[in-house]
């Protein structure tokens, strides 16, 4: 056989192990996560895990329930900030700007997710929580520190708006543009050919979109550990200080080795934010993925 | 006025608002980093280790820092690189147009490029423990490599895929077989390449979970692989969350410079990008 044919199957070969391999690491991931966590399923059965909010690492009380809340209530005020601002800022770049507006915006609009977390969190701690804790807290709650679920939705939204904004201009994109000339052309206004069409058009999108921004909210580590306050209780206001799930996995890898089991429920924790995002992000790359073919 | 008319300008208000309030925000971040960092800033931080009672507000700096966030970033890129250029190879030369394995290939890494750097990190440190290893440079490199193979598999591929076909098929018309051709793509993709490296030195170097775990923290500049070694991100981290003000205004310094650091690598992105949009064929 010709020494190129042989070099051309040596390399395909080789690159078909490493591919296959590198997408083998997210059932790598599950595995090592899964197997760190087999001695705190074994020891304490899901559901206390799960929904049990006694945190005693030293006694053994390994309930996530605070922390799952933390988690969900940071990740909904991200939201509910985040959405309405990007699906209008969305909107604006795609139907109404002038193009060379939208080609100012776009860069600086990807400055802000080139941006570290770490900075957002320095950002937040100087910024945001000072402004929560002297401006705004005092209108509703008696006191608080400003290290609150506000402010860790404050950042976080932040950081989840270029996502939002990028996914839901492509999915704008794919929209036919036939579709609006002809609500254009029986009279419909801009925005009534927006709402009617466009909007109606990218819902599907649009879920993904929001989806994809609540595991990105989700996973959002050292930017939330620095301004959400870290107290292991759940909040009962935006004002409260919380604990999501992936600050407790930070902020203790220091001493989990020196408590038995503490290493094992925070790979757990890993394993819970692993499971979720891993649902949520294929399910909405599906989605958007089926929208792009469609419209090809 | 028309009810309609109406309901059009109130709608296009509240973009306008949205649109300023998001890019205003970027503004107002950048202004508070530069304004208190700038302020705190002297050169003993980019060319000093911390001396003695650093942590206290004595003197030094966080060189110790930037080199170990460099060390990590270059080699994790090299890694990453060594690793993603044959997978979007693969994917655009030897797998069949629309292969189900292909799709499938490229939903997985959409997926990777979800998981966040936390998971990553706790990954990272279970095959540490599984293998022995100590936190060191060499884990904090192969974490990250993780953790950017995604990004780079991913900007590459978007580049490799809009390369017209005719070029591809002008190389096997002269008898090339599937690797010779794989090398002239690439070679007709290497701005894009430098752009997703670009891409993926920006998200290492500002990532502070994956090296939590893993590359550990020291006032030393590594000398072996073996060694732990400190980042600017958890420098920046660990000298925030201190009580006393010295320190405290280092972190904004040292917070500055990673957003100065991260500014040129996007704004240096931006421009191979653009330049290669140039020279399309």
């Amino acid at each position: 056989m010709n020494i190129r044919i042989v070099k051309d199957k040596a390399v395909k070969n080789i690159f078909l192990l490493l591919t296959v391999s590198s997408v083998l690491l997210v059932v790598l991931i599950f595995i090592g996560l899964y197997y760190k966590s087999v001695p705190i399923l074994h020891s304490t059965s899901l559901s206390h895990l799960l929904f049990s909010s006694e945190w005693k690492p030293s006694k053994a009380q390994f309930g996530f329930a605070a922390f799952i809340a933390g988690t969900l209530w940071v990740t909904l005020i991200a939201i509910v900030i985040a959405l309405p601002l990007s699906l209008l800022c969305a909107i604006y770049l795609s139907q109404y700007a002038p193009r060379r507006l939208t080609r100012f915006l776009n860069p600086l609009i990807d400055l802000l997710s080139g941006i570290p977390p770490v900075v957002y969190g320095v950002w937040g701690v100087l910024v945001v929580v000072p402004f929560i804790q002297e401006h705004v807290a005092p209108h509703f709650v008696e006191y608080s520190s400003g290290y609150s679920v506000l402010a860790g939705g404050v950042v976080l939204a932040i950081m989840i708006f270029p996502l939002i904004i990028n996914i839901l201009g492509e999915v704008f994109a794919n929209v036919p543009k036939e579709l609006s000339e002809a609500s254009l052309s029986i009279g419909a206004t801009q925005w009534q050919t927006i709402k009617y069409v466009l909007l109606k058009k990218s819902r599907p999108g649009i879920v993904a979109a929001v989806v994809l921004a609540i595991s990105r909210a989700f996973g959002e580590t050292i930017a939330v550990l620095m301004v959400c306050g870290n107290i292991p209780e759940s909040p009962h206001s935006v004002f409260d200080s919380c604990y999501p799930l992936p600050a407790l996995i930070a902020n203790n890898y220091g001493e989990m080795m020196s408590v038995p089991l503490y290493d094992s429920a925070l790979m757990f924790a890993a394993l819970i934010l692993f499971v979720i995002i891993f649902l949520f992000n294929a399910g909405s790359r599906i989605i958007l993925n089926r929208l792009e073919r469609r419209m090809n | 006025m028309n009810k309609r008319k109406i309901e059009e300008t109130f709608f296009k208000g509240l973009m306008h608002a949205a649109t300023i309030v998001i890019v205003g925000s970027l503004f107002l971040i950048l202004w508070t980093v530069v304004s208190k960092g700038f302020h705190a800033f002297n050169w003993d931080m980019v060319s000093k280790v911390p001396e003695g009672g650093f942590y206290i507000g004595k003197g030094g700096g966080i060189l110790n820092a930037i080199i170990g966030s460099v060390y990590i970033t270059v080699g994790s890129a090299l890694l990453g690189l060594v690793i993603s250029i044959p997978v979007v190879l693969y994917l655009n030369v030897y797998s069949k147009k629309g292969s189900r394995f292909a799709s499938a290939t490229r939903l997985a890494f959409d997926v990777l490029f979800g998981i966040p750097s936390i998971v990553y990190g706790a990954f990272g440190f279970t095959i540490m423990v599984f293998f022995g290893l100590k936190t060191s440079l060499l884990a904090g490199i192969i974490t990250v490599t993780l953790l950017i193979i995604p990004i780079l598999v991913r900007a590459m591929d978007e580049v490799v895929r809009v390369i017209p076909f005719e070029l591809s098929d002008a190389a096997y018309s002269l008898g090339a077989t599937r690797w010779e051709t794989a090398k002239v793509l690439l070679r007709q993709s290497v701005p894009g390449i430098i752009t997703a490296l670009l891409l993926s030195f920006g998200r290492a170097i500002g990532d502070a979970a994956c090296v939590l775990f893993t590359a550990g923290y020291t006032d030393n500049i590594p000398t072996s692989l073996h060694q732990p070694t400190a980042t600017l991100p958890l420098a920046i981290f660990f000298q925030l969350s201190s009580p006393i003000p010295e320190v405290q205004e280092r972190a904004y310094a040292a917070a500055l410079i990673l957003t100065v650091i991260v500014l040129i690598i996007s704004i240096a992105a931006k421009y191979f990008s653009k330049k290669f949009s140039k020279n399309k064929i």
